[in-house]
C-alpha cells in the first residue's frame, strides 16, 4: 500500500502538531476561520483524538469580519471542545480604526499590534498559524518552526536548520515561536483535503448572489451597514464567491456560480490568477510581505 | 508526453479528476547546482510548464525582467524562485526554499538549494528529507568539483537517486558527443562513491528541452524526460515500511483515567491489533490493542503515517521511548562513532557539552576531537582538531544517557540527530550515527573497599571544589590563597590548583582557543574530581570564562559539592590593575584570545557565593567564605 500524498501531508502535519504540544509550554492556535484554519483545526482534532486538542484557539479580531465567518468560528471551536480566546486591540478599537479611513494602519493596529497584545497578555510561547509556503515569495523561505524575538521581530538570516523531521524548539525566556503546520501544502491540497474529509468551511467560499460594489479595482461585498456607499451609490447583486476571507472591505470577491466543492475545484484548476490576487495587503510591490512579517505580522 | 492538468476532464467531470489526483504519490527531491548552472532557471521553468505560475504572478514575472532580469527582454524564469529582497538584489539564492507541483501521477515537494561552497549547511538541510538528487551541470563545463560535492552530500544523507541533469544542451548544439562524455566521466565518479542508481538527462531549462516535452533537437537521446522520470522513481518512504515497526513515542495521550494512547509517526515497518512490541530501552513486551483513530479504529499502519496506539497491558512508556517489533527491537547505546556537518559560526569545541535530539529523545552529548575532517571537494580525510562552520567530519560522542538508536545507513528517523548549543539554542551541527561504540559497556568501575564517604570521615571534613572563576586580575588566586591558609589553620586538608601551575605541568599542551580553554577546564575538572574523592577540599583558581563548562564540572561532582566562587570585578578596575601587565599586552595585540578583551566571560547566573571586590576587600571576602564552608559542614 502506499501512502498518497495527502496521507503524508497529513502525517507530517500532525507530527508537527503534536511535537509543539510535547515541548512548548503554553501553545495556542491562531484561528482566521479561513479554509486554512479550517483545515489545520481539523488535522488538530486528528492529533490528539480522542483528547480535544490541548490548547486553546486564538482569533484576533478586527470587528471587520464577514458576519457568516464569526458565526463559523464560534461554532467550530464548541464542536473541538476547545477554549476560544478573542482578542480585540483596544487602543484601535478606541479611536475607531477601519479598512475605509486608516489604509495601511488598519492592518498594523487591529492585526500586527493586536496579535502581539494577545500573545504578550497570555504569555503564550507557541503559535501556531495557517501559512503555507506556497502563498508567496518570502514564505517560501520560512522554516516550519520560526522564531521571534522578545519584541516579535522575525530575522530571515538566523533561521535554525531544520532537518529530518527534527525541530529544535528551545528558546529563551520571552522568545517565541510560530508553528506552520500546513507549509507544505498547496491550495489545491487544501481544496482535496477540505473534499476528503468533508471539512466545513465558511459558506461564502463558495458563490451565491450577494451585494456588492467595485473599488479599486476589486469587486466588494457590502456585508453590513458601515459600508459607506456614495450618495445614490446601490449595491449590485452578484453571483459571487471568495477564494481568502478576511476583513470584508479588504477581501475581493470573483463572480462565479461555483456553488458546491466540486464546482469550486474546478474552477480552482482552471484559473489563471493566483489566491491571493484579491488580498489588498499584497499589492505593494515586491517585498512589502516580508517587512510585515518583520515587524511581527503573521 | 506528459500534460499536467487535463483541462477536458476537469471542466467534464471533477469529481472523477478528483478521485484519480486523491491517489497521487509524495516524492521530495532537491536541486543542487549553481546560479551559474541554471539551476533557478529550471525550477522555474518546472513550475512554468506545470502551470503553477498564475497570470497575476507571470506579469510580476514580465515586470520583473524587464527591470533586473538577466535574459533581455525575455522571461527570467529564474526570478520565480528568488525569494528574499536581499537575495533579489544580490542576484544570488542564499538558503533553502521550497516549492510544489504536480503532475497527473505524483505531488513534488522540490528543496531548492545554493550550490555555492560555504552553504553545505543549507545544501544538507534540504537532502535531508528527500528522495531523491537533481544534480546539475553545466553542458559546457562537465563535471566540476562542485558536481562531486553535491553528490557526495546527497551520499551521505542517504539520497538514493541521482538525476544528472547535463543543462544548457542549447549551447553545445545539442551534441550527443558532448553529453555521452559527461555522463561516462560521471558514471566512474558515482561508482566510486557508491551512488548506483543515476540517470544523465540532456536538457535545455531556458527551452523546456527534455523537461517536460521531448526536445525536437535531441533525436538522439531515447531515455525520459525529466518530469517521466521524476514520476517513475521509487518512493523511499515505501521502502521504509517493509522494515522492522519502530514507533518513537512523541506524546502520551490521557484525556481520562480509562484512556492511555501512545501518539508518534511510524518511523519503519508496520503495526496491526495483536501485534507483540518492545518498549525499548525498558525491554517491557506486550501486544498492541487499538490504533485509534477519529472516525474508527484502523486495522493497519505504516512508516510515515501519525498514529495512536493502546497496549494490551499497563506498561511505562513516554515520550522517547520506542515502541518496536518484540522479536526485533532497536539498540541502545551512550557512545558513537557518527558522521557530523557543522552548521554554525562558532566552531566546534571539544568536550564542550550540546544538546542531543534524536526522534523524540533528548540527552547531554560531548564531542571528542574528530577523527578526521572529510575535504568535500576531494574527499581526502584529513586530520582536524576541530569543525568549522560546513565542515564535516567523523568524531566520537558520549551521552549522559543510553538512547534508541539505529545506524543512519538503515533509519533517517532513529540515526539522524541535531546538536544545539545550550546557551544560544542554535542548532550548531547534523549527525548520522555510524555505529554505537562498546567501549561504555565494557570499561567497567573497579569498586574499592575504602570508599570516598571513608577517606573524607578519616580527614573529619566535608569535600568541596571552590570554584573560583572571574575575569584575569579580579584577584581570585589572592582570595584562595587566603582561605587555604586560614583552612590549613583549622586543620582542614586542602589543595589548591593554581591557573598558571597547571598550565606548566599537566596543560601545557594547550593553549588559549575556545577548544583549548575547554579542555583545559575538563581536566582541571577531572583532577579536582580525584581529590575530592580522596577527601580533599580543593581550591581551584582559573577564569574558566564559560558557563558551559563550569556547569560540566558541577555535573561531574555529587550534588552541593560544587561551589561556585564569582570573583566579581569591573573590566575597568582589572585592568586599571594590571598585575602582570597582560592587558596592555593584549590592547597592543600582543595577546590574542584574552577574555575580556577578544574572548568574551560570562559570568555565572546563579554562584553559591559572590565576591564584589569593589566593597569588599580579599581578606573580608576570605573570611565570610570559610565561614560558609563551616556552617556548610555542620549542616
Amino acid at each position: 500500500m502506499t501512502l498518497t500524498h495527502l496521507d503524508r501531508l497529513e502525517a507530517e502535519s500532525i507530527h508537527i502538531l503534536r511535537e509543539v504540544v510535547a515541548v512548548a509550554e503554553r501553545p495556542v492556535m491562531l484561528y482566521s476561520i479561513g479554509k486554512d484554519s479550517a483545515v489545520m483545526l481539523h488535522l488538530a482534532r486528528k492529533a490528539f483524538y480522542p483528547a480535544p486538542p490541548p490548547f486553546p484557539l486564538l482569533h484576533v479580531d478586527t470587528t471587520w469580519k464577514f458576519q457568516a465567518m464569526y458565526a463559523l468560528r464560534d461554532r467550530a471551536a464548541r464542536e473541538a471542545g476547545m477554549e476560544l480566546i478573542v482578542h480585540r486591540n483596544p487602543e484601535a478599537l478606541a479611536r475607531g480604526i477601519n479598512p475605509f479611513d486608516h489604509g495601511a494602519l488598519h492592518t498594523e493596529l487591529w492585526k500586527t499590534e493586536g496579535l502581539k497584545q494577545a500573545l504578550d497578555l497570555h504569555r503564550f510561547d507557541a503559535a501556531f498559524g495557517g501559512a503555507r509556503r506556497d502563498e508567496e515569495k518570502s514564505r517560501a523561505k520560512e522554516r516550519i518552526f520560526s522564531f521571534r524575538s522578545a519584541t516579535h521581530r522575525w530575522d530571515p538570516k538566523a533561521q535554525r536548520p531544520e532537518l529530518w523531521q527534527l525541530y529544535n524548539a528551545r528558546h529563551a525566556k520571552g522568545e517565541s515561536m510560530r508553528v506552520f503546520p500546513i507549509s507544505n501544502w498547496t491550495e489545491l491540497d487544501v481544496w482535496q483535503y477540505i473534499a476528503r474529509e468533508k471539512i466545513e468551511i465558511v459558506p461564502l467560499y463558495f458563490a451565491a448572489p450577494r451585494p456588492t460594489v467595485e473599488r479599486d479595482g476589486l469587486l466588494l461585498m457590502v456585508d453590513d451597514e458601515r459600508f459607506p456607499l456614495a450618495p445614490g451609490e446601490v449595491p449590485v447583486e452578484r453571483s459571487i464567491r471568495f477564494r481568502t476571507l478576511g476583513c470584508y472591505p479588504l477581501s475581493g470577491a470573483v463572480e462565479s456560480e461555483a456553488a458546491s466543492l466540486h464546482d469550486v475545484i474546478r474552477e480552482m484548476l482552471l484559473t489563471t490568477t493566483s489566491e491571493r490576487q484579491g488580498r489588498a495587503i499584497d499589492q505593494d510591490a515586491g517585498a512589502s510581505m516580508e517587512q510585515k512579517k518583520q515587524q511581527g505580522y503573521f | 508526453m506528459t500534460s499536467y492538468q487535463p483541462d477536458a476532464l476537469i471542466r467534464a467531470d471533477v469529481a472523477a479528476y478528483l478521485a484519480r489526483h486523491e491517489e497521487k504519490s509524495l516524492l521530495r527531491f532537491l536541486t543542487c547546482g549553481s546560479v551559474d548552472d541554471g539551476k533557478s532557471t529550471l525550477i522555474g521553468r518546472l513550475l512554468y510548464d506545470s502551470k503553477h505560475v498564475f497570470e497575476d504572478q507571470l506579469a510580476a514575472l514580465e515586470d520583473d525582467s524587464r527591470r533586473v532580469g538577466t535574459q533581455g527582454g525575455n522571461i527570467d524564469f529564474a526570478l520565480l524562485v528568488d525569494g528574499l529582497a536581499a537575495e533579489r538584489e544580490q542576484g544570488i539564492t542564499i538558503d533553502v526554499a521550497y516549492r510544489f507541483f504536480a503532475t497527473e501521477t505524483r505531488k513534488f515537494i522540490v528543496a531548492d538549494t545554493p550550490g555555492h561552497e560555504q552553504y553545505t549547511r543549507n545544501m544538507v538541510t534540504g537532502a535531508s528529507t528527500a528522495d531523491l538528487a537533481v544534480i546539475l551541470v553545466d553542458a559546457r563545463k562537465g563535471v566540476l568539483t562542485q558536481t562531486r560535492r553535491h553528490s557526495y552530500l546527497a551520499q551521505l544523507l542517504g539520497i538514493r537517486h541521482v538525476v544528472l541533469a547535463i543543462n544548457k544542451m542549447d549551447l553545445v548544439n545539442y551534441d550527443q558527443a558532448a553529453f555521452d562524455r559527461i555522463r561516462l566521466a560521471y558514471r566512474a565518479f558515482a561508482s566510486e562513491i557508491g551512488v548506483t542508481d543515476f540517470r544523465a538527462i540532456p536538457v535545455s531549462g531556458l527551452g523546456g528541452d527534455n523537461i517536460a516535452t521531448r526536445s525536437p533537437h535531441m533525436d538522439w537521446y531515447d531515455g525520459p524526460t525529466l518530469i517521466e522520470h521524476l514520476e517513475q522513481v521509487p518512493v523511499d518512504a515505501d521502502r521504509a515500511a517493509r522494515a522492522p515497526f519502530r514507533l518513537p513515542v512523541q506524546w502520551v495521550n490521557r484525556p481520562d483515567l480509562d484512556f492511555r494512547g501512545f501518539a508518534g509517526t511510524v518511523a519503519g515497518g508496520a503495526v496491526h491489533p495483536g501485534d507483540a512490541v518492545r518498549i525499548v530501552p525498558s525491554g517491557r513486551t506486550t501486544t498492541v490493542k487499538r490504533i485509534v483513530a477519529l472516525g474508527g479504529d484502523r486495522a493497519r499502519a505504516e512508516a510515515g503515517e501519525a498514529v495512536t496506539l493502546t497496549l494490551a497491558d499497563e506498561v511505562d512508556c513516554s515520550r522517547g521511548d520506542v515502541i518496536a517489533a518484540a522479536d526485533d527491537p532497536p539498540e541502545v547505546a551512550d557512545q558513537f562513532e557518527a558522521t557530523l556537518v557543522w552548521m554554525a559560526e562558532e566552531e566546534m569545541l571539544p568536550g564542550r557539552s550540546y544538546a542531543f535530539q534524536l526522534a523524540t529523545q533528548t540527552a547531554s552529548a560531548v564531542l571528542r576531537q574528530p577523527k578526521y575532517q572529510v575535504n568535500v571537494n576531494t574527499l581526502e580525510h584529513t586530520a582536524a582538531r576541530t569543525l568549522e562552520l560546513n565542515a564535516i567530519g567523523v568524531a566520537t560522542l558520549s551521552l549522559d544517557r543510553p538512547i534508541v538508536f539505529q545506524p543512519y545507513e538503515q533509519s533517517r528517523e532513529l540515526g539522524g540527530f541535531i546538536l544545539i548549543d545550550k546557551a544560544t539554542n542554535a542548532t550548531v551541527a547534523a549527525g548520522m550515527i555510524r555505529f554505537a561504540l562498546r567501549r561504555a559497556s565494557n570499561v567497567h568501575r573497579q569498586p574499592t573497599d575504602v570508599t570516598r564517604e571513608k577517606r573524607a570521615a578519616l580527614k573529619n571534613q566535608r569535600p568541596a571544589v571552590l570554584w573560583f572563576t572571574g575575569l584575569s586580575g579580579a584577584g581570585k588566586s589572592t582570595i584562595a590563597n587566603l582561605v587555604e591558609k586560614k583552612l590549613a589553620r583549622m586543620n582542614r586538608h586542602t589543595f589548591l590548583l593554581d591557573g598558571d601551575n597547571v598550565r606548566h605541568g599537566l596543560n601545557r599542551d594547550l593553549g588559549f582557543t575556545d577548544a583549548d580553554r575547554v579542555e583545559n577546564v575538563r581536566r582541571i575538572g577531572e583532577v579536582a574530581r580525584l581529590m575530592t574523592d580522596a577527601g580533599l577540599i580543593v581550591l581551584t583558581a582559573f577564569i574558566s570564562p564559560f558557563r558551559a563548562e563550569r556547569d560540566m564540572v558541577r555535573a561531574m561532582l555529587p550534588e552541593g559539592e560544587f561551589v561556585e566562587v564569582h570573583v566579581d570585578t569591573s573590566l575597568a578596575s582589572a585592568e586599571a590593575r594590571d598585575v602582570k601587565g597582560l592587558y596592555a599586552k593584549a590592547r597592543a595585540g600582543q595577546l590574542a584570545n584574552f577574555t575580556g578583551i577578544d574572548s568574551p566571560y560570562e559570568p555565572p547566573e546563579t554562584p553559591e557565593l559572590r565576591v564584589d571586590t569593589a566593597a569588599e576587600s580579599a581578606e573580608a571576602a576570605a573570611e565570610r567564605i570559610v565561614a560558609w564552608l563551616l556552617e556548610r559542614e555542620e549542616g
